[in-house]
Order: C-alpha cells, then structure tokens, then sequence
C-alpha cells in the first residue's frame, strides 16, 4: 500500500527479509517471505503425499487423488519419452507439484486473516528461471553424454536439402536456445498477470466504494469479474504446471530418442 | 541483489528435499502400491476365469455321464420288457394249450352225456307213448312199434 487508500497492484510481488540470514560465497541469504512460502509448499505436498502412503489395497479418497498425480505424471512421461523415461519421473514430479502447490497457494485466499501476506512463489522471474534452468541443463547433459556431438543433428531436421543446412542449423538452434526463456516466462507472465489483474480490480472496488453513489455498481460489476478471473487462475494454476511438466518432458525427450 | 541470492539458495533446498524425499522416495510407493493392486485385480480375474472354465468343465462330464446313464437305462429297461415279453408269451401258450385240452375232454364228456340222455330219453317217451296210446285208444301197440313211432318223432 503504496499511499493510503491505494493499492499498490505489485506490492504483493516484492520479496522481503524476515530473517537476516548469512553470507553465502558474497551473496547475502536471507530468510524472505517467499522463502517461507516455499516451506509452506513443501509442507503442503508433504501433507498430501503422506496422505496416499496408506498403501491399502482398496483406496480411500485422498489415496486416489495421490495416486491419480502420481499416475498422471507417469502418464505425461510415458506418452512423451516411452519407457526411457521412467528415471526422469523424479524431476518432472517434483517441478509438476512444486509448481501445482505454488500456484494453488497463491490464489488461496489467505490475505483475509490479518498478519498473513500470501506469496505466490512462482510468480518470480528468479523461481520459474532456475526451474526452466535445471530443466534445460537435464536435456543438455543428457543430450551430450548420450549422444556426444551427434546431439546437434537434433538441429538438423529430417529431408533438410543440402543449402538449407546452415541456415536452418541456425533457426532450429535459436529456438533451441530459446526454450528455457519460454519455459520460464509462460509460468510468470501467466501467474503475475492473473494476480496483478485480480488487485487492479480490487483496487477498482474499493475507489468505486470509497466515492459511493451510483458508482457502487462499478464495485459490484468488479467483484463479479474478481469472481470470475479467479476462477480462470484456478484453472490456469493447474494448465501452468502441466504445461512445464509436459514441455519438460517434451523437451528431454528430444536428448533421450535423438531422432 | 539479496533477493536472487536468497531465491536461489532456499528454491534449491525446498526442490531438493521435494526431489529427494518425496519425488524419490515415497513416489515410486505409491506407484508400486498401484502396480501390486493392479497385478492382484488382473491375478484374481484370471484365477475367477480359471475356475469358471473348470466348473463348465465339471458340469460338461456330469452332463455326459448322466446322459451315458439315461441311455444306458433306457437298453436296460428294453431289455427287460422283451424278455418279460417272451415269458408272457410262453406263459400265454402253454395255458392255452392246457385249455383247449381241458375243453376237448369236456366236449367229448358233453357229447357222449348228450348221446346217453338221448337213448334214456327214446326208451322213456316209447314206454309213455305205448301207454298214452293204451290210455286214450284202448288199443295195444308193441313196444318195438311205439319206439319207431318215437324215433319217426324225434
């Protein structure tokens, strides 16, 4: 809350120490707030999990909802790798519920109860990149160890004539090169869009609120376009993170079954 | 630049412990849980299909057994009404020959009754003729005339 009466639409992105921490190789690491969302996250897919490690033989319901997850990521890796890729499950699991849980998180709406500022973690650019990173690193040490140089025939696609190579060479790289960026940013446009939409609107309610008159169906229209927006970001939370694990997937597929 | 510094240290320790704890450790569990429940569900319909083949089986031979033992039954009893058949027969046969032996005595019997009635009776009627004659004309008739008037009679 930049001045009073107004809604800063980007104060909820803002990182800030809640802890001083120590000094890590000259970088000072602190214990922020979106530190502490993350802790939240993993306790809250820990909950989860622990949740269908009942291991019964006729499922309740939470032991179907786990292994429904689980299943469906096996799904996404069997459809996109084959059978080579049962060991990359850890990843593509890992990123599918951390950023799952992350998503669903910030759009709980928790700001209700006083003292308790939500975060959404993977509305950071810093977040989604070093996800996107580890991603992109997989498929390009997997890429090399497997299939040494012959890795960079993946830029040269099937039936190119012979002049073409170079140039195409040189697309397909650039778009290689590209992936992790789109990786990255399709999350945290797609997360900090939804949420800044969500506070301009809030924002609208209370001005429409605050000048009173007629102007109160100005504030309950917005409410009803909140209503609706979060519902779309609900939906876009769960596309979000299966369009990374997919992508992922897609992506280190090309590094395992080099065409 | 705190921030990226304090993003990257925690994101790596929470993503680790996901990947390593949870990803790792309890993920392939609960597949494992799935798997085993999968294998049983396919190991008892095979087992249920196994012992639905052997009752069809088991109702096949006792179908052909008993139809064996209906047909097998249905000779018996044919043979039996044949034989019994034949006894009847012969039963038949020799009681009849036995009556018509019995009837041929008594018809010769009845005859040769009949001839000795017939001899007492002409020897009566000529003795009540000769004496009827006597009774009403006065006159008398020899014995060997009444007896021939009898006999032109009879």
């Amino acid at each position: 809350m930049a001045e009073k009466g107004k809604i800063d639409p980007m104060h909820q992105f803002e990182v800030q120490p809640i802890i001083e921490g120590f000094e890590l190789f000259g970088q000072q690491i602190n214990f922020t707030n979106s530190a502490l969302w993350m802790f939240v996250v993993l306790g809250l897919i820990y909950l989860f999990m622990m949740g269908g490690m009942k291991r019964e033989l006729v499922p309740g319901r939470w032991q179907i909802m786990v292994e429904g997850v689980v299943g469906f990521v096996d799904n996404i890796i069997a459809t996109s790798i084959g059978p080579a890729g049962k060991k990359y499950t850890p990843w593509v699991f890992t990123l599918f519920m951390f950023i799952l849980f992350a998503n669903l998180l910030g759009m709980m709406p928790l700001g209700i109860i006083p003292g308790i500022h939500p975060f959404t973690v993977t509305s950071q650019f810093t977040v989604t990149g070093i996800l996107a990173i580890i991603s992109f690193s997989i498929v390009l040490i997997v890429g090399f160890w497997k299939h040494k140089l012959k890795f960079f025939s993946l830029f040269v696609p099937h039936g190119t004539p012979l002049p073409m190579i170079p140039l195409i060479f040189m697309v397909e790289l650039l778009s290689f090169m590209v992936r992790p960026f789109s990786l990255a940013l399709r999350l945290f446009v797609a997360m900090i869009a939804g949420h800044i939409l969500i506070k301009v609107f809030a924002n609208f309610v209370i001005q429409a609120i605050d000048a009173g008159g007629a102007s109160i169906l100005v504030a309950i229209l917005s409410i009803i376009f909140i209503a609706f927006v979060s519902a779309l970001e609900l939906l876009v939370c769960a596309i979000q993170a299966y369009v990374f694990a997919l992508l992922t997937s897609l992506y280190i597929n090309d590094a395992e079954n080099l065409h | 630049m705190e921030v990226y510094g304090s993003q990257f240290f925690w994101l790596l320790i929470v993503i680790g412990i996901i990947y390593f704890f949870i990803a790792k450790n309890m993920v392939p569990k609960i597949s494992k849980t799935v798997d085993d429940r999968q294998k049983r569900i396919t190991d008892d319909l095979a087992a249920a299909q196994a012992a639905q083949d052997r009752a069809e089986q088991i109702e096949e031979d006792y179908r052909v057994s008993i139809n064996n033992a209906k047909s097998d039954a249905v000779g018996k009893v044919n043979a039996a009404k044949a034989e019994a058949g034949k006894k009847h027969e012969a039963a038949v046969k020799r009681a009849d020959t036995s009556i018509a032996k019995k009837a041929d005595e008594a018809d010769n019997a009845l005859k040769v009754a009949t001839a000795t009635a017939l001899t007492e009776i002409e020897a009566v009627a000529a003795e009540a003729a000769k004496d009827i004659v006597a009774t009403v004309s006065g006159t008398k008739v020899t014995a060997a005339q009444a007896k021939k008037a009898v006999k032109a009679a009879f």
